[in-house]
């Protein structure tokens, strides 16, 4: 059968280093990493704390909303984007998960159910805004759209020609143009580093759902940095 | 595995969520199609460059307004 991609454009050896460390060119691709687990992030006495905090620690609490205050304001900005929208969704987040705080099972990781509330608010929001545009249950399209008809070299690391406020910009602006429910996947699972099942816990959908949503995403994704990073891209 | 069965499986590969046949027929693939090589590289290389990536920071006064918020209505739920 002939390659569905179509033009791949000047091969170059450094590229297919990449990301496989200096593994030989002939070499196909390294073994996958499965995805990262929130738990690198979480710290040793954060159980200390959520028990104090339960107990009516306020200063306990407080320190907890101080370690994950900008997460949480990244992942609301990045499901809403509108900052009055991000700022509200933090705020009531917290309140709640302080309210809430009691019924916290202690089997997961505080910062994940607190991630969970949040983007829920942060959905709420977003579906007020936009109630005729954003539904978690509408079916996905045909996969045509995200089919890449041609791959083009992106060079040896290729971030590295962007400072990077501009690499900010560009990232940024690429999660911008993504419809909500594929952003809202892509933002759980591949910015703040949820498991498959985790995301499709707080999103209330399937696994299969979130897999399908990722997968769309991050071709997407791949489609609009390639604008970028391409030789010769828009730089 | 074909081309297109490369592009629906990026996202499982990448995840390491294959099962081991399938993996093995998505890398014999690859070895035979710098195109798909290539295509597997970039969307990692995606996948990769986003992770815990700033792209909003909290604002300063943002900041200021959620802990005095937090404070207030924290102090008036306990009345």
């Amino acid at each position: 059968m002939a390659c569905a991609i179509l033009a791949v454009q000047s091969i170059q050896p450094g590229l297919l280093r990449y990301l496989a460390g200096n593994q030989a060119e002939t070499r196909t691709l390294s073994t996958p990493n499965p995805h990262r687990l929130p738990s690198t992030i979480a710290r040793e006495d954060e159980h200390l704390l959520v028990a104090a905090a339960k107990s009516g620690d306020a200063a306990a609490f407080e320190e907890l909303v101080n370690r994950y205050e900008r997460k949480i304001f990244r992942l609301t900005m990045n499901i809403t984007r509108n900052r009055e929208d991000a700022e509200d969704s933090m705020q009531d987040a917290f309140m709640k998960a302080y309210s809430h705080l009691g019924g916290f099972q202690e089997d997961s990781r505080f910062y994940t159910w607190l991630v969970r509330i949040a983007a829920n608010e942060a959905l709420m929001r977003l579906r007020k805004r936009r109630p005729n545009q954003f539904s978690l249950d509408e079916p996905i399209e045909s996969d045509d759209d995200v089919i890449p008809q041609e791959i083009e070299d992106w060079g040896p690391s290729p971030e590295q020609r962007y400072a990077q406020s501009e690499m900010r910009e560009i990232l940024s602006g690429a999660v911008d143009q993504l419809q909500p429910d594929f952003r809202v996947v892509f933002v759980l699972r591949d910015v703040e580093g949820l498991s498959t099942e985790e995301t499709a816990a707080a999103l209330e959908i399937s696994t299969a759902a979130v897999k399908s949503r990722l997968l769309r995403a991050r071709l997407k994704l791949r489609q609009k940095l390639q604008r970028y990073f391409r030789q010769g891209g828009a730089h | 595995m074909n081309c297109d069965g490369v592009i629906r499986s990026v996202s499982s590969y990448i995840d390491g969520e294959l099962g081991v046949a399938v993996r093995e027929e998505f890398e014999v693939h690859l070895k035979g199609c710098k195109g798909c090589t290539i295509f597997v590289q970039q969307t990692q290389f995606t996948v990769k460059i986003f992770y815990n990536a700033d792209l909003a920071d909290l604002p300063a006064e943002a900041r200021s307004r959620l802990h005095e918020t937090l404070r207030r209505r924290i102090g008036e739920s306990r009345k």
